[in-house]
């Protein structure tokens, strides 16, 4: 299990036990984290999954693949550090892993 | 008031559920019409994943989005359903029993002895982009859609975006503005290679201006914009003075006037329906596919198929009240074959 954290956008901590090899996206759904919607149910078609990666984890996570960026066109307030959460697996290496959810989806 | 369309069954939503309805209805004699808000047939799968695969279809074992929606518009062919598209449904009046008017955006008027709601997520609205006051501006100076391409002439033009509607509207107007700007926040685009190439000659000479950010702020008054802040990437600032805004951001899900139909609603965000027959609380009115909720309600399209079978029986009750329904199999019955024009 890994332990993820969501910062929504009034500062407040959620922290969640997740399996590895689930999406943050699937975990956010099934803990009920609010501030993630996932109109598509994970198809990276819909940028309703976005997140802020925190400063200090940006290099483990990595940057999005050119679909990704693609549909981030498509995402609300996106910045540098702005990933879609149903394109990040759950790895051992990301147990901590601080994400921020944006103010809107869409 | 235009002249009403009368209909046995009025869909509301072309999707994939949307259309398997027309099949189940078809079979049983009931006509039908369908509004979609989309420019085109398949509701999600055409509009959010047309290429991405769809691996539980019963018997098909990969299909993309569109394979899917264009199988199906095959299979419903023979019944010759009418589709109303870029059209939203806006009222519902009970006038008959069950008869009911609906009045669309475009003016149309519907006359139907039932109804199919089959909306999934609600309808595709235009995303807006996060900019503080932008409201004020909304159908004045800033517009997500161009209804008339003259209303721009000779006006500064800025085109915030990176996809084909960015793009094509960027061909489309820049031989009518005065000056147009495209921004964008990468210099990617996810569009038609071909339009991406064109605007890029259009920039070679001179007639496009291409410029990296995300617009800040916007300035102006009385809903007439002047000119909007420009953050670049590296955070700071500069200026573009414009005098009309086209944000595309793609669309969103909003549920829309359904909502104020008067049926009984799970979470305000979906139709209760009975799972023995997927009629809300009003009769007579229908909800299959994701719009509806019911105890183990799954979204998942072959649930919305069952779901549409079911409803076609009882909506049979309503548009044949006085013919007996024999339940028969497309694989032996010769008048279910008929109308299918196979036999």
């Amino acid at each position: 299990m890994t332990k993820i954290n969501f910062v929504d956008h009034s500062g407040q901590t959620r922290t969640i036990d997740v399996e590895n090899g689930a999406t943050v996206m699937e975990a956010a759904i099934r803990n009920a984290i609010p501030g993630i919607e996932a109109e598509c149910g994970g198809a990276c078609a819909c940028a309703t999954c976005h997140v802020y990666v925190d400063e200090a984890w940006r290099a483990i996570v990595g940057e999005p693949s050119p679909m990704e960026e693609d549909m981030l066109d498509f995402g609300y307030d996106v910045k540098p550090d702005s990933r879609l959460s149903c394109q990040i697996k759950v790895t051992a290496e990301l147990d901590g892993l601080i994400v921020r959810t944006p103010e809107r989806q869409a | 008031m235009s002249e009403p369309i009368k209909t046995d069954a009025l869909i509301i939503g072309a999707g994939p559920c949307g259309l398997f309805a027309v099949f189940e209805l078809g079979l049983l004699d009931i006509k039908t019409h369908l509004v979609d808000i989309l420019d085109k047939i398949g509701g999600q799968c055409a509009e959010l994943y047309p290429e991405k695969p769809i691996y539980d279809i019963p018997g098909i074992p990969l299909v993309t989005g569109q394979g899917l929606c264009d199988a199906l518009m095959m299979q419903i062919k023979p019944f010759g359903p009418a589709f109303h598209l870029q059209e939203m449904v806006e009222t519902l009046e009970k006038i008959g029993d069950p008869l009911f008017r609906v009045t669309t955006d475009r003016g149309n008027v519907f006359e139907a002895k039932v109804i199919v709601i089959a909306a999934g997520g609600g309808s595709f609205q235009p995303k807006r982009p996060p900019i503080p006051g932008i409201e004020a501006y909304e159908s004045t100076s800033v517009f997500y859609s161009v209804r008339q391409m003259e209303a721009f002439r000779d006006k500064r033009i800025l085109i915030v975006g990176g996809g084909d509607s960015a793009l094509d509207w960027t061909l489309n107007l820049a031989p009518l503005a005065s000056h147009l700007t495209l921004l964008h926040r990468r210099s990617e685009f996810r569009a038609a290679p071909d339009s991406v190439n064109k605007m890029m000659a259009l920039v070679g000479e001179g007639k496009v201006d291409f410029v990296l950010g995300q617009v800040s702020e916007l300035q102006g008054a009385a809903g007439q914009i002047a000119k909007a802040i420009v953050k670049r990437n590296d955070g700071s600032n500069f200026e573009i003075a414009c005098d009309a805004l086209l944000p595309f951001f793609g669309l969103t899900m909003k549920l829309g006037p359904v909502a104020d139909w008067g049926m009984e609603m799970k979470d305000g965000e979906y139709i209760l329906v009975d799972t023995a027959t997927f009629e809300s609380s009003v009769p007579g009115i229908f909800a299959i596919g994701d719009i509806n909720w019911y105890p183990g309600k799954l979204k998942l399209i072959l649930s919305g198929f069952h779901e549409g079978a079911l409803m076609a029986q009882k909506a049979h009750r309503y548009v044949y009240p006085d013919k007996r329904l024999v339940f028969q199999y497309t694989t032996s019955s010769t008048s279910l074959q008929k109308k299918l024009g196979v036999a």
